[in-house]
């Protein structure tokens, strides 16, 4: 399978603190990968790294054969605009009206009349089933009509490749699962490469063609869904991640802690559940 | 002995430490200025972004302008009226109003209050937008912040200090005008004639636009930097916001002083 991004030995510090150790990696063509890890292990990183935003202190990160650490600035912007992002936030423009948003990067990068551009955005929000609120400003919106109007942003210059940062993180069931169809779909049906990060196993392994596992700057883990489950027995931080079981060392110290507070409160810990119930 | 060290090579350390952190921030101004003139003449290929700053810091900045003008008219009137009439030299009212706001008191004030109404506002919007990461966005969009959203402020800026501050002149020279001649009895013809006399186009004039246009680049740059550079926190904006008001008044003040002593000096 070809790959169309590639991380070849690649490291990234900040500080002195080590984020990634010389990893590899290759992100499939045409596909849905999933990077996945415990929060604070560098996913977004790894997204900045793709987009050329931050440099690697050492290896290489080749898009499309593109080398972002080197390329030129006009050839990282030539890639740029062939790549969408979908920040976690959605990082829309508050001073913009939804359809201005869309609109925002046809704008800049093109020169069709403002009819024309009308048409694309509407197609565009349509597509994320928001053509409703082209008007409302973003304080307007809630998180995840926020966050399918930035999803419409970034597909505004048909991307090849889409970045989705923590695309789940804090949206209610009903709107994860519209995301989660939407960034299925739209992989299809335009033949993008995506590329997402993420915590939420049940809904990365559900559209994940390819999930890559992080942990402490390696790459402890990658395959299809199934590959991965099939190896959670070999992989004790794979089988702990995936079950979402507490680290075994946190959760005697987190039993032990209560068994302290529950003696403090004058509890026995055999009634300390059903006392402490009595008294919230 | 210890006890007598200790706080010592603390305050050392922490005068070190302040010392560098002033020293980095310094280099990141002359490294963000170079990057931004690079952007300047290209931003001019959407004059209408431009526009629409002059608009949002100079436009808007009028209110407080106009108001701040006609009362610092007003008082070197009062003022100046006390002073010159233990000479008998009420007639020169107008010409004495008329310098101090044309050669000082224009640029300086409105500088200072640019700073606290435009470039703070402009630090703040700057800032959140990083906070929120929609200069972040904007750049894996292929568009480039700083010629986007930065030369166009930054001019903005420059364009509207030098209009703002000789409005402000105006109606100072207006205001001095109503209390002088119109409430005190100053001969009316005495205070345009004075001026007319002694007002030079290019010493008093041109030096004055000098000052309000050096002051508009440096609070525009102050404020355009400190937004771009903010912390990504909300502790972040209001710590950038601040250190625009100070830095660049401390700027301001200062500037002017070696630009008075250059221009005017012996």
């Amino acid at each position: 399978m070809k790959s169309y991004i590639q991380f070849e030995q690649m490291s990234f510090s900040r500080g002195r603190n080590l984020i990634f150790d010389r990893i590899d990696m290759a992100i499939p063509r045409g596909k849905i990968s999933a990077i996945m890890g415990p929060s604070g292990t560098g996913k977004t990183t790894l997204l900045r790294l793709i987009g050329g935003q931050i440099k690697p202190q050492s290896g290489r990160v080749l898009v499309d054969g593109l080398d972002m650490a080197r390329a030129s600035s006009k050839e990282l912007l030539a890639m740029r605009r062939r790549l969408g992002m979908l920040f976690q936030n959605g990082a829309l423009f508050t001073d913009l009206t939804a359809a201005d948003n869309v609109a925002f990067p046809l704008r800049e990068h093109t020169r069709l009349p403002p009819s024309m551009i009308a048409r694309m955005v509407a197609l565009k929000l349509q597509a994320v089933g928001l053509l409703a609120a082209a008007d409302q400003m973003p304080a307007a919106l809630s998180g995840g009509m926020a966050r399918r109007v930035a999803l419409a942003r970034a597909l505004a210059l048909d991307p090849e490749l889409m970045l989705y940062d923590e695309p789940f993180t804090g949206q209610d069931p009903i709107n994860v699962g519209v995301l989660l169809r939407l960034i299925a779909s739209l992989n299809q049906a335009l033949g993008l490469t995506s590329v997402l990060v993420s915590h939420d196993v049940a809904e990365v392994f559900a559209i994940a063609d390819c999930v890559f596992v992080i942990n402490e700057g390696r790459v402890v883990a990658s395959g299809s869904p199934d590959e991965l489950r099939a190896q959670m027995p070999q992989v004790p931080f794979l089988r702990q991640f995936l079950e979402g079981a507490p680290d075994d060392n946190q959760s005697a110290a987190g039993q032990q802690s209560a068994v302290n507070l529950a003696a403090a409160l004058g509890l026995s810990p055999a009634v300390a559940p059903s006392k402490a119930r009595g008294m919230l | 002995m210890n006890r007598l060290v200790s706080p010592l090579f603390n305050s050392l350390a922490a005068l070190g430490h302040a010392v560098l952190s002033a020293a980095a921030h310094a280099g990141q101004l002359v490294l963000f200025t170079g990057q931004l003139l690079w952007r300047l003449f290209p931003a001019w290929t959407r004059p209408k972004l431009i526009v629409q700053e002059i608009y949002a810091i100079g436009v808007l900045s009028l209110v407080i302008i106009v108001i701040s003008g006609g009362f610092v008219g007003l008082v070197l009137g009062l003022q100046g009226y006390n002073i010159l009439s233990k000479f008998n030299a009420t007639e020169s009212l107008g010409v004495m109003v008329a310098l101090s706001l044309v050669r000082e008191l224009g640029p300086v004030v409105t500088a200072l209050l640019f700073a606290g109404r435009a470039g703070s506002a402009v630090t703040a919007e700057i800032a959140l937008m990083k906070t929120t990461e929609q200069l972040s966005a904007m750049e894996m969009m292929a568009v480039d912040p700083l010629r986007r959203v930065i030369a166009p402020r930054f001019w903005g800026a420059v364009i509207a200090m030098p209009l703002l501050a000789a409005l402000f002149s105006l109606v100072g020279i207006a205001g001095g005008y109503f209390i002088g001649v119109l409430v005190l009895g100053v001969d009316s013809a005495s205070y345009w004639g004075q001026i007319q006399q002694q007002m030079q186009p290019i010493d008093d004039v041109m030096n004055g636009a000098i000052k309000s246009l050096v002051f508009g680049v440096v609070v525009g740059l102050v404020a355009v930097f400190e937004g771009f550079n903010a912390e990504p926190t909300s502790l972040g904006i209001s710590r950038a916001t601040t250190r625009t008001v100070v830095l660049s008044s401390l700027l301001v003040l200062g500037l002017d002083f070696i630009l008075t002593a250059w221009m005017f000096g012996a």
